[in-house]
């Protein structure tokens, strides 16, 4: 058989979905096609080939097939694979954590406030540590917010105060302390070496020094962000990509109410 | 090169805009000729060849320059102190900056010489090193002229591993690959370190430090390369941040080729002080001017924090303030790549026209400047085979609008910092449209009075508009009011305030001075 892209080997499997034992697809039901790009650090050539199938294979890809592989440098190669995927999960176990919030628009979230609240709620935000990106925090925070959600600064019933990048732990701490914030929103980036994870807990370790961890609604925001990530480090809640200011906002509010009916 | 204007500009519109910039600049620049900084200072001493670090670690030059703060008397300049120690004991000025660390000397108690002795004295060092970077200069010309220049535009790529020797794999690699230009990312938050770290460096975040020993290693690396493939790979790094000028000078000892190097870049996006960022722009510029470097201009951070069509102009009113500030630190156009990016909305109709207009709108405006663009980042979402197309896309433009420098887009940009896999394939993405597409630019007029002529005709106004505006608060009061950029900036804060320098009457920088008489711009201190 040559290069296996129109494969005409017939296969037998059950073609019925089953939530139990799920897999990838291709255009079969449970045909389990996937495709896996890698470089290994040898010379392009028959071995390096067989190497890449070989670690296909113990990756669970059953019939893996090299569609495409290209020197790099004298010795990396670059390899793209197709197989079938011998693995299955059971979908009806899995539990996630995502945030759980009703988004708002602009205008409820203000109104809400306003009738909830009835003063503005004073938010601010600041990417924190050593990472300079303000893309995040900007995106949540900016008057012009992101791809066509308006950021925190445009609603009339929060006060906002973007500190931008590179403010340290202690500073931002400071700053939420004096502006008598009621949302602190941190922003990472860089998350190299797991750098994100040790200023997010160094964070949450000062606010506790400082004994005001449970006065904030404290919440993470970045890329490489899940919920679940920012819960265990003791957020309130975390946000990833593709997150505008009114989910943000929605989850604030909400939880600012929560914590003032449990006073009650 | 000269370009025949497909846009119908009216230059006369851009006539005006570079004479409002120049007045801005130099109302500004009144001000730089009257301070000097603490990073200017050790700059000084880095050029007289003090280097290394005492037992705690602290590079040398910081040593020297707090050492001479400490007694009051910084306002005359290091230069003044070390001459005249010098003068005093024979000794050379790294022998000197050693017996400053372990107090074995105060310079600043010494009997004081004549000041044309001190002059005197300084000048042969000043030569000798002046000489490095001279040579490092036509080197690079010569190695330019030996493998031919490229006339296509430059393929820019980044290392970021953190580990200086990983980052010579990869960089090795991209270059055979095809890259042009070369940039070590520098660590995350060495813009804000009041120092250079010495050594080689293994261990940074989101990049690698910047420092000479790091910068000599690369250079090493990419000249290897550069003779194996018969083309001259350039190196870059940062002028940004609290210690421009340094970066400039150990940059202009190891022939590092561009710098990124804006002059409101720190201000407005690293919350650095205006006026000590104003002043170390200035000398760092100098050095690069002085040693042929070309230098990167920051516009395209405009866009990523702002909307991409509704901050156009800011771009434009941005590129004609470095234009200016350039010109009197004596940067020719041809070492002047001014910044701009591909950055807007992808659900913007028309974007790609749009964006066509304004790269096209730069080319005819600083028609000699090795422009610098940027690729797509603010709107790259992790789906790898869109960001390829948006990659693509900007790839059109560049060889459509003749694009110098440009910054290669990884497709797995907002994912991680690139794989050798993902520059490879960036790599092929722009070979294949530059070739494919090389001489398209020459066969398109742009419809009169079409989208194309109208929106860059409009930037156009704008940014005139904006510079007016900036012309009559002054830069200060701008960056004040937050008039740019939509940022406020305080003049008396943001970092490194405390390390600027009120210059003594007598006050001088022997390097300003001899740069600034060779680059013709009149010798001054």
């Amino acid at each position: 058989m040559g290069g296996g892209l129109y494969s005409t080997d017939k296969k037998e499997f059950d073609k019925n979905l089953d939530l139990t034992r799920i897999k990838p697809y291709g255009d079969t039901m449970n045909d389990g096609k996937v495709q896996i790009s890698f470089t290994l650090p040898i010379k392009d050539g028959d071995k390096a080939i067989h190497a890449a199938l070989e670690l296909a294979k113990k990756m669970g890809i059953e019939d893996p097939s090299v569609a495409y592989h290209q020197s790099l440098d004298e010795d990396f190669t670059f390899f793209i694979i197709y197989g079938e995927l011998i693995h299955t999960v059971n979908y009806t176990q899995i539990k996630t954590e995502s945030v759980k919030v009703e988004s708002m628009t602009l205008e409820e979230i203000n109104h809400y406030i306003k009738e909830n609240i009835k003063r503005k709620l004073i938010v601010i935000g600041a990417t924190t540590g050593t990472d300079a990106h303000t893309v995040g925090i900007d995106a949540i925070m900016n008057m012009k917010g992101f791809a066509g959600h308006y950021g925190l600064e445009r609603y009339e019933m929060i006060e906002t105060h973007n500190l931008g990048s590179q403010v340290s732990n202690e500073e931002f701490i400071k700053r939420a302390i004096e502006l008598k914030a009621d949302v602190l929103l941190v922003s990472q980036t860089v998350t190299q070496k797991d750098i994100h994870v040790r200023n997010l807990t160094n964070l949450v370790d000062l606010l506790e020094a400082e004994g005001i961890r449970e006065k904030v609604i404290l919440i993470c925001g970045g890329a490489r962000i899940t919920n679940e990530l920012s819960k265990e480090l003791g957020y309130d809640a975390g946000f990833g990509s593709n997150t505008y200011a009114e989910t943000v906002a929605s989850f604030f509010i909400h939880e600012y109410l929560r914590r003032k009916k449990k006073i009650k | 090169m000269t370009v025949a204007s497909k846009l119908n500009l009216n230059f006369n519109l851009v006539e005006k805009a570079r004479k409002i910039a120049e007045v801005i600049v130099l109302d500004t620049q009144k001000f730089i000729d009257n301070h000097s900084t603490t990073s200017n200072e050790r700059t000084v001493c880095r050029l007289l060849g003090i280097d290394g670090i005492d037992e705690f670690g602290v590079p040398l030059p910081n040593v020297v320059v707090d050492h001479i703060i400490k007694t009051g008397k910084i306002s005359k300049g290091v230069a003044f102190y070390i001459g005249n120690a010098i003068l005093q004991t024979n000794l050379s000025p790294q022998n000197i900056a050693e017996k400053i660390s372990t107090d074995q000397l105060s310079i600043t108690d010494l009997p004081l010489g004549e000041l044309y002795e001190i002059k005197n004295i300084l000048n042969s060092i000043i030569q000798r090193n002046l000489d490095i970077i001279r040579r490092n200069k036509h080197k690079r010309e010569d190695l330019i002229n030996k493998y031919g220049e490229k006339t296509e535009p430059l393929i820019y790529l980044i290392v970021a591993t953190g580990n200086i020797f990983e980052d010579i794999i990869q960089a090795q690699a991209a270059a055979r690959q095809g890259a042009d230009v070369i940039a070590v990312i520098r660590s995350t938050g060495q813009s804000l370190l009041d120092y250079v770290p010495y050594g080689n460096t293994t261990e940074g975040f989101g990049g690698t430090y910047a420092t000479q020993e790091n910068f000599r290693l690369m250079r090493t690396a990419l000249d290897k390369v550069s003779e194996e493939e018969g083309r001259y790979i350039r190196l870059t790094n940062y002028c940004s941040g609290l210690c421009m000028p340094e970066i400039a000078a150990m940059g202009a000892f190891e022939r590092i080729d561009m710098m990124l190097n804006d002059a409101l870049y720190g201000i407005l996006f690293r919350d650095i002080n205006m006026q000590r960022t104003i002043i170390d722009q200035h000398f760092s510029r100098m050095i690069n001017a002085y040693a042929g470097v070309i230098i990167n201009t920051g516009e395209d951070n405009y866009l990523t924090t702002d909307d991409a069509f509704e901050a156009a102009h800011t771009v434009l009113a941005s590129q004609f303030i470095n234009e200016q500030f350039a010109k009197l630190a004596g940067l020719k156009e041809e070492q002047m790549g001014l910044g701009h990016a591909f950055e807007m909305d992808p659900n913007l109709e028309n974007g790609f026209i749009y964006e066509l207009a304004q790269a096209q709108m730069a080319r005819e405006i600083f028609p000699n400047a090795p422009l610098k663009y940027m690729p797509p980042t603010k709107y790259m979402t992790g789906n790898v085979f869109k960001g390829h197309v948006q990659d693509a896309l900007f790839n059109i433009i560049t060889i459509l609008t003749n694009q110098r420098i440009h910054l290669l887009g990884m497709l797995t940009e907002a994912i991680h910092t690139p794989f050798m896999s993902d520059r490879a394939l960036s790599i092929e993405n722009a070979k294949y449209i530059f070739k494919n597409m090389k001489n398209l630019g020459d066969e398109i007029t742009f419809k009169e009075g079409g989208i194309i002529q109208q929106r860059s005709n409009e930037v156009l106004t704008k940014a005139l508009e904006l510079l007016t505006k900036i012309k009559e608060e002054g830069l200060f009061k701008t960056i004040e009011k937050g008039i740019f950029a939509g940022i406020k900036r305080p003049i008396d804060g943001g970092k490194g305030l405390d390390g600027v320098i009120q210059k003594d009457t007598d006050y001088f920088n022997p390097f300003l001075e001899q740069m600034s008489i060779e680059l013709k711009l009149g010798g001054k201190k």
